[in-house]
């Protein structure tokens, strides 16, 4: 509860920020102060000290899980905030419009982690949703960046509608928003109300897909992220998107048995393809930007793992892997941000001339590929454990661990471009801050990697 | 602790040689540390050492266990002697960015060990990439023309087989009693006939690709060739005993039916690689490729005798692990001195080694004869355990592998001939002075194999054990 009111209230109060300070680097500051603030709040009803007194009629739950990731998706921000604060001030008038915009949809995170009711849920997944159209189009003069905007919104409102649609059928069904676990008697089957539970279960599924940008319901996410301003496609593949893969992770996790069998069928039809098309794909890319986006969709075909059944592996792997995830993927668009060009060869020979930038981006290629030693290996081996306890069959597995073999193929073109090929990387001007910062996400990465026991240890509290 | 630390040296000494500047100093850190590495070695495998245990991931019940039996020890010994050896001979070679070269070997070296020493499944996945990710650099910034297209080949290859092992302990993992990693859990998981072949079959794709057992060798000669020699001395050497160090500490414990189930396939496919290895290697001019596909070949002995399933077998195998190391270390070390001194690879263009440097021609011959495994060399003791084990399993395909010892006298011999008698040739003359410190680690590693070879009761002491938990219910 802490953390909604606050994010709303501190969103409001960003918004007159620029009112009265002039200077962007003080918008920056206030937002990170505002950020540290949200984590205190959050924290304190983490731990059970003091929790704002609001009668939510049943409509929240807050539960330890929920309020974790709250403090990781807060946590994230704040490093994404500190990281890019000059980058977000270049673009528009006024950076304290973004930061209001970015609480906004922290404010929608925080109802995400924590719904109990349908509606409540599509409120958080609207509030989420609407800033991100606005930062997509935040480059008013670029093309590329209106397109995208547009695009990103007709799809985001068609989307929004086969939602609404899935839970007029659960209202249907079910005479309640409430969430209640179904019941399928497997003697008498399905009765009509349950057949219509399922197929309202099943609209709410695909617009997931569509947040999440699995395939096929990925089509939005190249361009968008492509068109969007860099620092915002990377708060959007990362903290946005990890938000929603949690939403997705906690309603099925309690409402997958009633979709029976089809479940499984679904869930496996829609991974498949989205390890498919995120990989394959993501291997003729030739400009990193677009490669980090289609390795982004690869990327959710492995979160979609811990769909398969609510088990300890699931939960603890699912958070192993928006951070190991977002740590990496904001960190990667950092340095992507400092390139001029975007293409693979403009990385060439950037070992030679940023010998400490060039280690760092490998650290986060490494884990995105799921290498040992960094955070993206607990994370997909958790995923993968998750799947076989939950009774999916080897095959799939397999399956999975050939794609991810394939994306070693594109990752790895960084290292190459970086390591083995001489050329001279045209480059933004680089402080050294900036890089002590992205070390700050480097040993973040080797920390999940090598002891990823400490990051999960707050789940039990 | 002792077995903690001889984790922690190479790696600490690793970190310190990336803020190294000065390639003379980067070479005493490297020499130093892989010296106190081999002297912890030493003290591990003749005086024994406490398991550490301590606690690692909780929540899943991964346990950061570090235990050294025979098996273990012998390679640590193994690893303990070619890190120096390799560091002192090749401290004259050209190197570019020396401490950094320097540094990737060291964390070559922690991985290596690593593997060798753990006891937790989990810990040893995460090990048998680690060691795998710095030869990826080492291979692709330092390798030959061709470097950065084998290195992926060879990369690819291992990292898809790592990966299909990965799959295999979620499996064996998800059946254990006790949901936990530790090797004794892994033994008494109860799996099924069929999920032990499974899980069998997903292990043993990755240590046949490590091997490599035929046919997936592919990557092996050209990832030999396109490497520094440095790289290539350990890959031939320490590398390549990964595998078989994983067929025996994980495949035959875990899966006991499904490996005697298979036997026959596997002897079978060992022995094709041992006659196709021996036959191309008669043919190659190229002496890096003559001597990777020689070791290709002992490889292949090494793991038809292991998959023969006796203990005979098993025995040959421990003693080969060290001594094929040791043999194979003298001739890269060889090759490399005469290339680096005459700049060639070509058996064509060579000759009259003998003449030119006399040492150097006597210490050819001895690896020639310890790779033919003449008696009196340490090789002789392993090949004849491994042959008698082949011959107990099935007397016909100890003949056919005997064909490869024939094979093994000829590109041997044929290599010494060319190289080191006849009249000096042109490039040979480019000869010079002798280069010491190689000489020397040759003189040390020659006299390793004579003892070993004329006194082996030390190495069968040492793996008893190992044999005794292998074979002795």
């Amino acid at each position: 509860m802490n953390a909604i009111i606050a994010s709303a209230l501190l969103g409001v109060l960003m918004m007159f920020a620029s009112w009265i300070f002039d200077n962007e680097k003080t918008h920056t500051r206030i937002a990170l102060v505002g950020l540290l603030a949200l984590i205190v709040a959050n924290l304190l009803q983490l731990n059970g000290i003091y929790t704002i007194p609001v009668d939510y009629k049943g409509l929240l739950s807050f539960t330890q899980f929920g309020l974790y990731v709250n403090t990781i998706l807060f946590i994230l921000t704040f490093l994404y905030v500190w990281l890019n604060g000059d980058e977000i001030a270049k673009i528009g008038n006024h950076a304290a419009d973004f930061y209001a915009l970015f609480f906004f949809i922290l404010c929608g995170a925080s109802i995400l982690t924590s719904f109990n009711n349908l509606l409540m849920l599509f409120i958080g997944v609207e509030i989420l949703s609407i800033p991100l159209y606005i930062l997509t189009g935040a480059d008013k003069k670029n093309l590329n960046s209106n397109e995208a905007a547009l695009k990103y919104f007709l799809m985001g409102a068609f989307s929004t509608g086969i939602f609404l649609l899935g839970i007029t059928f659960i209202y249907g069904a079910t005479g309640t928003f409430q969430l209640i676990a179904p019941t399928v008697n497997p003697a008498t089957g399905m009765a009509r109300e349950q057949l219509m539970q399922s197929a309202g279960l099943i609209l709410i599924f695909v617009s997931f897909n569509f947040k999440v940008s699995a395939a096929p319901f990925h089509f939005w996410t190249p361009d968008v992220y492509d068109g969007a301003p860099t620092v915002f496609t990377s708060f959007m593949a990362t903290i946005v998107k990890a938000t929603a893969i949690i939403a997705f992770v906690v309603l099925f996790h309690s409402q997958y048995k009633a979709l029976g069998y089809a479940w499984e069928l679904l869930l496996t039809f829609v991974l498949i393809s989205t390890l498919f098309v995120g990989n394959i794909t993501a291997v003729f890319q030739r400009s990193v930007k677009r490669m980090l986006a289609y390795s982004s969709i690869a990327q959710v075909g492995f979160m979609l793992f811990a769909l398969y059944g609510p088990t300890n592996f699931a939960n603890e792997g699912i958070l192993l892997y928006i951070m190991a995830y977002s740590v990496a993927s904001i960190g990667l668009f950092g340095v992507l941000i400092k390139m001029k060009d975007y293409s693979f060869e403009a990385f060439n020979g950037l070992a030679k001339k940023e010998p400490l930038l060039a280690a760092m981006t490998t650290i986060f290629t490494l884990s995105l590929a799921g290498i040992p030693l960094t955070g993206g290996f607990f994370a997909k081996y958790y995923m993968l454990n998750a799947a076989v306890q939950s009774g999916v069959g080897l095959w799939l597995v397999a399956l999975a661990i050939l794609f991810a073999a394939v994306s070693i193929y594109y990752y790895f073109k960084l290292i190459q471009a970086m390591y083995f090929v001489e050329g001279a990387p045209a480059m933004h001007e680089l402080e050294q801050g900036y890089k002590y910062k992205l070390l700050v996400f480097a040993i973040l990465i080797l920390a999940l990697g090598i002891l990823p026991n400490v990051f999960l240890s707050y789940l039990y509290f | 602790m002792v077995l903690l630390s001889i984790l922690s040296i190479p790696f600490i000494a690793a970190i310190i040689l990336l803020f190294v500047k000065h390639n003379e100093k980067a070479n005493y850190i490297a020499i130093a540390s892989s010296g106190i590495t081999l002297a912890l070695a030493l003290n591990i495998a003749f005086n024994g050492a406490a398991n550490f245990d301590a606690s690692w991931i909780s929540s899943i019940n991964a346990r950061f266990v570090l235990t050294a039996d025979g098996l273990a020890k012998i390679l640590l010994l193994l690893t303990g002697i070619s890190f120096p050896a390799i560091f002192i001979a090749t401290s004259k070679n050209e190197i570019k960015n020396r401490p950094q070269f320097l540094s990737l070997m060291l964390f070559t070296q922690t991985g290596l060990l690593g593997v060798f020493l753990a006891g937790d499944a989990l810990l040893f996945y995460f090990f048998w990439e680690l060691a795998l990710i710095p030869v990826y650099f080492l291979c692709s910034i330092w390798g030959g023309e061709k470097r950065i297209a084998v290195t992926f080949k060879f990369f690819i290859y291992t990292f898809l087989g790592s990966l299909f092992m990965l799959i295999g302990i979620i499996l064996v993992y998800t059946h254990t009693a006790d949901q936990s990693f530790a090797i004794q859990s892994f033994k008494e998981a109860s799996l099924s006939a069929g999920q032990q072949l499974t899980a069998f079959a997903l292990f043993f794709t990755a240590f046949a690709i490590k091997m490599p057992i035929f046919p997936l060798h592919t990557w092996q000669p050209d990832a030999y060739e396109q490497s520094p020699t440095a790289v290539t001395m350990v890959l031939s050497a320490v590398m390549v005993k990964m595998g078989l160090y994983g067929v025996m500490r994980w495949l035959m414990p875990l899966f006991p039916n499904a490996f005697s189930a298979h036997s026959n396939f596997v002897v079978i496919l060992s022995v094709i690689g041992i006659l196709y290895a021996s036959f191309i290697a008669i043919r190659q001019d190229d002496m890096k490729r003559l001597i990777a596909y020689s070791s290709i070949a002992h490889i292949g002995l090494m793991s038809a005798a292991l998959f023969a399933n006796n203990e005979i077998g098993a025995q040959g195998v421990l003693i080969q692990l060290f001594s094929h190391g040791v043999n194979v270390l003298g001739l890269w070390i060889i090759a490399d001195i005469i290339e680096q001194q005459t700049g060639t690879r070509s058996l064509k263009e060579m000759g009259g080694l003998a003449k030119q440097n006399p040492t150097l021609g006597i210490l050819l011959v001895g690896f020639a004869f310890a790779n033919i495994a003449l008696p009196l060399t340490n090789a002789f003791i392993g090949e004849f355990l491994m042959f008698n084990s082949l011959f107990q399993f099935k007397p016909w395909i100890a003949a056919a592998a005997g064909v490869s010892v024939v094979l093994a006298a000829i590109y041997t011999l044929n290599m010494v001939q060319k190289c080191a008698y006849g009249e000096v040739s042109k490039k040979m003359s480019k000869m010079q002075a002798p280069n010491v410190p190689a000489q020397f680690v040759l003189i040390v590693l020659l006299i390793v194999v004579i003892i070993s070879g004329v006194y082996p009761a030390p190495l069968f002491d040492l793996t008893a054990d190992t044999l005794q938990q292998l074979f002795i219910k």
